[in-house]
């Protein structure tokens, strides 16, 4: 399989980019870490008249810690996030997820930013960035604006940005004391894709789950918040018979795709599994705090 | 600027390359079929099987799922120049003992993947090396003597044995 | 040690012959320096691409070409009917054995109706791969859809669509054998247990695809052709006959073999396509499949669906088997070597460890608009050693009896052979027994159960399964490959020869992907003459230097390929012998062969260096008398006489985790204990056992060749098609019990295949006992985490 004909740029500037992108329209893709992008081109399931290549964009790169959040610039690497001390240490919902994302090949070169943007139904980073009330920075021709992580998510492979806008940066807030945070997923192999996941923020002291965030992927269009689930538990203290209240919740919080690896039921059966093993385990970490 | 045919210059094995390109070309074929490097393989081309792994600034990625226009500038190091540097001599040494290869078509990627592994640990526990190396497919070997192969450079390595 | 107790050449002390020699080709593999088909360049290479019909069943209406010939580099574009006009005639995957198949005449590409998805229907020859790609959508082809057959179960009903309307139904083969006195066994069984077994479509995936580059010399008629094969002597004649060309100017060459598991022994119309295409242009024409074509064209194999009964004494003696298959094939019965194989194998192989009598069993072969199916590693062994194994674990089961000791109270003795099994096939020089105990014994069986136990009081449920099995392996001319009418040789062949040096060539007509044949030979080779290895060379995988065989397929290659090298090894040592008795004025019986040198026979004094041999014999032939003319080459052939195969047995053992909330499945161990006959090369034989276990956890977990009811292909790429990875594994553990095989003075046997023919079973039997509290069954493969959810009452 050979990528069909196509131009390439690589523009040393946003400014630049932008120009691309006014030029061919619906006919640029850009490429960042091209972990997604080069399989459909390699496979023609994507024609674009050019590809931009945006990894010279210095703008877009590095991690830092801004005090109430972290700045994670939209082409900081996987690999980067996997072993940034920042990371570790402040934001530790990230840390947990960030191993499960494919292999070391795949996050030498994936970025943070073409996987938020890219917004597989199945992807770690938008889960944990929803969760954790992030914020991203798209900037266009007409320059910059911030969005609710809340509000960036809209449906299958659609975000809020718009075609004449790049991903410049996520600001996730640090951890804040008495949050806990607990992450998994459930994939036929290392590395796959989820078949379920469960990204948890929750606040709990002593046995109370005073609110909690929970985040659902690999089994919904987009990560998907389970309100009626979060409603369930908060102010509640933690037992088995909650457990199944708030799974049970669950039922009206999420509508599974069904598909190739497991039915709809499935899907919605190992998100209920997910959440009591989740919610189990930051009632643990809080009593370890 | 945006072109179909692109001019790079960057380096590969440490030797000085000056090409014109396809746009649309990846690096592994760029390796393959205009410097005759035809030590990196394909499998897939959609960035499954870890086949094309090579290394590029310092770290191993899927050859295939990068551009040979996007490497202009970068610094590229194949199996061949892996095998030519020595690196992992004390790995290919335990390889060839220990069998860890059958057809050897997926050899070059899990020693790429396995030379990043053995830079960034001194130690790991089996389960932890089979998940380092959970990127890249082999049919014939069932993993086992791979595995074996990695762990037994580690401890040799961390024992002090010579590289 | 022979049959007959009798030491041999290769059991002497300074045989390689039971040891661990490193392979050649792993040296340069590990540099990257192996030279695979695509590796190879020659001026002037073309690249081809297909035109591939979207419906799994449609007929060709109109095809347009004058866009794609029009494109620039574009050198040739050829439709079906083109090709149709090259070959002699179409392809008919039939064998005499199987009398009453019928099958549907192929050519290499679609010519009036495509068959199914994916089915090569124009070809686009270019300067590039990528430029024949985009020709290739320039091409503009109109279909008329036809009803589609894709599914098996429904195949076979009055009224069924079908895949060929002029063979009357979908029908392909049906058997029945009928042995004892099944009915009334069963009728007065005190326990008889019965299921149905689902197993899914899936294929072999080599890791590099299926690749030729074929170059044809107009001049002289002479065609080479690179590639990935593991039996260049067969495409050699499939070549020459279906193109109408001599066949003793085609040569073909095997180099570096990325996997092959059988994929690799089949004919393939794309291939074909890009040969005819070097014969019109009188050009190189490269063909490497992307791995998208490679699952819409590469054989597929095991879909089969089997009801199985088994009836059992309440004392535990295991008194009848009965089986119903229901295979389901492609569209063609697969060229040259049909797609009822693997039918046939589960008939013959199902419950084969064991005394039982009676046995009944009937196959249903089945055409569908899917891929062609043929010959997988293992062919049919794990399909019907999971049907057999899961039958008798649920007998075990069922009369409270521990299923080790109901396998120990059911398998043939070891001093019984040689004997028939209940299906009908003579075994010999087996050890059930011998392979039973070691299990036990390295897998720590009663420890193992005990820790099960009691785990499972604390809500951990682990599984111990156990997986009996026989393994049909080189096959002898008396069956398929000889009275079944292939072209396909069934005997193999070595030349053996000393050069000037004093080194040794080995030239055999089996080949290697990997495996370490040609490693083994040298074994072999050296073993018998009395040399270090590193003075024998082996040259396998081309047919202008080899004598003919039949490849590596049907795990032969040692057993069958393995005599035949050291037949023509001891005939040059015994040669070599009297030349140098000639020299030294001894009794050539008085002399023998040492590391290099011949020495007197007893006190190993050397004599006369084999290098002064050989440069006497090529270059001062004069030093010896005139009665003596050196040939110092000799060609051995040697097939199976009667047998049909030469069959092996062992047992696995496995340890699984099964998370009940989740339907997760964890590997924890595995073992495997085999024989096959003399090990010639031990780490090569664990590293077969273990690659094939692998292979065949695949297809128990993950594998699977999804098709929807239009008979498309939904998850044709490595992303949605899952494959075995390195941190899902287990370690496997591997021993021999090595009984020689009395048909050859080698005595070894086929390993290759024995890791895949069990391990489905033994990890579904693995699965069940791990689930066996909850009361259900996971009778279906591959056993995903929604099969075992819907086992276990959760969905």
């Amino acid at each position: 399989m050979k990528a069909p004909r196509f131009k390439y740029a690589r523009p040393g500037t946003l400014s630049e980019a932008f120009g691309l992108l006014s030029d061919f329209g619906e006919e640029a893709r850009i490429l960042a870490g091209g972990q997604s992008l080069m399989p459909t081109l390699n496979m023609r399931l994507s024609q674009p008249e050019i590809v931009i290549d945006i990894n010279r964009l210095d703008e877009l790169k590095g991690i830092s810690d801004e005090g109430d959040h972290i700045r994670i610039g939209a082409l900081t690497r996987h690999v980067e996030v996997l072993e940034s001390s920042i990371v570790t240490d402040k934001l530790p919902l990230i840390a947990e997820a960030i191993p499960h994302v494919a292999h070391v090949a795949v996050r030498n070169r994936g970025t943070f930013g073409g996987s938020v943007a890219l917004a597989d139904p199945a992807a770690e980073m938008p889960a944990c960035a929803l969760a954790l009330q992030g914020t991203f920075v798209v900037e266009g021709p007409n320059g910059r604006r911030e969005i609710a992580a809340d509000d960036f998510f809209h449906s299958l492979y659609e975000t809020a940005r718009a075609p004449d806008e790049i991903l410049v940066e996520a600001r996730l807030p640090v951890a804040q004391p008495g949050e806990v945070f607990a992450f998994m997923e459930l994939a036929r192999r290392k590395g796959d894709f989820a078949q379920a996941g469960v990204a948890c923020k929750a606040v709990i002291s002593g046995d109370v789950i005073e609110s909690g965030r929970l985040v659902y992927f690999g089994s919904e269009l987009k990560p998907t918040l389970g309100a009626g689930a979060m409603a369930a538990l908060e102010g509640k203290s933690w037992s088995d018979d909650l457990a199944e209240t708030v799974a049970a919740a669950l039922d009206d919080d999420l509508d599974p795709m069904e598909n190739l690896h497991g039915s709809a039921a499935m899907k919605l059966h190992l998100q209920k599994v997910l959440t009591k093993r989740t919610l189990s385990a930051a009632v643990e970490k809080a009593r370890a705090v | 600027m945006a072109d179909e045919k692109i001019d790079i210059a960057l380096t590969v094995n440490g030797e000085n390359v000056t090409a014109t390109v396809p746009a649309r070309m990846h690096l592994v074929d760029f390796l393959r079929t205009e410097l005759e490097l035809t030590g990196s393989h394909l499998g897939c081309e959609h960035g499954i099987c870890g086949a094309c792994s090579v290394r590029v600034d310092g770290v191993v990625v899927r050859g295939c799922l990068m551009l040979a226009a996007q490497c202009d500038g970068s610094n590229v190091v194949t199996i061949e120049g892996l095998s030519d540097s020595e690196e992992v001599a004390d790995l290919q040494d335990r390889f060839v003992e220990r069998n860890a290869m059958q057809c050897g078509f997926c050899t070059p990627g899990m020693l790429m993947t396995a030379a990043e592994l053995l830079a960034k640990n001194d130690e790991l526990p089996r389960e932890q090396i089979r998940e380092f190396m959970s990127g890249n497919f082999c049919r014939c070997t069932g993993y086992h003597a791979i595995i074996d192969a990695i762990e037994t450079t580690m401890k040799d390595r961390k024992a002090g044995g010579a590289r | 040690m022979n049959t007959k107790g009798e030491m041999t050449q290769l059991d002497r002390q300074h045989s390689y012959v039971g040891r661990n020699l490193s392979r050649d080709k792993a040296k340069r593999a590990v540099h990257g320096r192996g030279r695979y088909t695509d590796d190879i360049t020659l001026p002037r290479t073309v690249h081809a691409a297909f035109v591939r019909s979207p419906y799994a069943h449609a007929n060709i209406t109109t095809i347009d070409v004058e866009a794609a010939k029009a494109h620039p580099g574009v050198v040739l574009v050829m439709t079906g009917a083109e090709l149709k006009e090259m070959c002699t005639g179409p392809w008919l995957g039939t064998l005499s054995v199987f009398e009453t198949m019928k099958t549907a005449p192929q050519y290499p590409m679609a010519v009036e109706r495509a068959c199914w998805q994916g089915e090569p229907v124009v070809m686009v020859v270019a300067e590039s791969r990528a430029v024949a790609e985009d020709a290739a959508e320039l091409v503009e082809i109109s279909y008329e859809e036809l009803p589609v057959v894709a599914h098996k179960e429904t195949a076979l009903e009055p009224g069924a669509n079908l895949v060929h309307p002029d063979l009357g139904d979908n029908l392909a083969f049906e058997k029945t054998i009928d042995n004892g006195d099944v009915e009334t066994a069963f009728a007065n069984a005190d326990h008889v247990l019965e299921a149905t077994f689902d197993f899914g479509r899936h294929t072999a995936v080599s890791l590099e695809p299926r690749a030729l580059l074929a170059s044809y010399e107009k001049d002289t008629e002479q065609l080479t052709i690179y590639t990935s094969s593991q039996t260049p002597h067969m495409i050699q004649a499939i070549i020459a006959k279906t193109l109408g060309l001599p066949e003793h100017k085609c040569r073909v060459v095997a180099p570096f073999v990325g996997g092959s598991f059988g994929l690799k022994i089949h004919s393939f119309g794309d291939e074909f396509a890009a040969t005819a295409a070097s014969m019109k242009l009188g050009r190189p024409v490269k063909f490497i499949a992307d791995r998208l074509e490679s699952f819409l064209t590469d054989i597929h194999a095991r879909e089969n669906r089997v009801n199985g009964k088994l009836a059992v004494s309440k004392d535990g003696d295991i008194q009848a088997l009965e089986i119903d298959i229901l295979s389901g094939v492609g569209a063609y019965s697969q060229y040259p070597r049909t797609s009822v194989f693997e039918a046939n194998q589960i008939l013959n192989i199902t419950g084969g460890p064991y005394k039982h009598a009676h046995y009944k069993a009937r196959m249903r072969v089945a055409y569908m608009n899917k891929v062609p199916t043929s010959q997988y590693r293992a062919v049919g062994h794990p399909i019907g050693n999971s049907v057999g194994e899961a039958l008798v674990d649920m007998a075990a089961e069922k009369i409270g009896m521990d299923p080790m000791e109901l396998r120990r109270r059911n398998i043939m003795e070891d001093d019984s052979y040689p004997r028939m099994t209940a299906s009908g096939i003579e075994v010999a020089d087996m050890s059930h027994q011998a392979c039973l105990e070691t299990l036990v014994e390295r897998m720590k069986y009663d420890d193992l159960c005990a820790e099960r136990d009691s785990l499972r009081q604390k809500g951990v449920y682990r599984g111990v399964g156990i997986a009996a099995f026989i393994k049909g392996t080189a096959p002898g001319p008396a069956g398929y490959y000889g009275a079944g009418g292939a072209p396909i040789a069934s005997q193999d062949a070595a030349t053996v020869k000393i050069e000037p040096s004093g080194n040794i060539i080995c030239a055999v007509g089996v080949t290697d992907q990997g495996q370490g044949v040609d490693t083994v030979m040298q074994q072999i080779t050296a073993g018998a003459l009395g040399v270090p290895p590193e003075m024998v060379r082996v040259i396998e995988g081309d047919t202008d230097a080899t004598p003919y065989g039949g490849g590596t397929y049907a795990s032969r290659a040692t057993a069958i390929g393995g005599e035949a090298t050291y037949q023509a090894a001891l005939a040059l040592r015994a040669e070599l012998l009297v030349l140098a008795g000639a020299l030294l004025q001894a009794e050539p019986d008085s002399l023998d062969i040492v590391n290099g040198d011949v020495v007197d026979s007893g006190t190993e004094n050397a004599r006369i260096p084999l290098s002064e041999l050989g440069r006497i014999g090529h270059f001062q032939v004069a030093q010896l008398p005139n009665d003596i003319e050196p040939q110092l080459s000799h060609t051995k052939r040697f097939r199976l006489k009667d047998a049909l195969y030469i069959f092996t047995n062992g047992i696995h053992g496995a340890y699984v985790e099964v998370d009940p909330d989740t339907g997760f499945i964890t590997l924890l161990d595995h073992w495997v204990v085999e024989d096959c006959g003399r090990v010639i090369n031990p780490l090569l034989a664990d590293e077969q056992v273990r690659g094939g276990c692998v292979q065949g956890i695949g297809g128990a977990l993950y594998e699977h060749c999804v098709y929807d009811d239009q008979a498309q292909l939904l998850n044709g790429s490595l992303v949605d098609y899952i494959v075995p990875m390195a941190s899902e594994m287990p370690n496997i553990d591997v021993a021999h019990v090595q009984t020689h095989t009395g048909v050859s003075e080698l005595g070894s046997k086929g390993v290759g295949e024995s890791g895949t023919g069990a391990a489905p079973a033994v990890v579904m039997n693995a699965v069940n006992d791990a689930i066996s509290p909850f009361g259900g069954k996971v009778f279906e493969q591959p056993m995903t985490p929604e099969v075992l959810l819907k086992a276990l009452g959760k969905i």
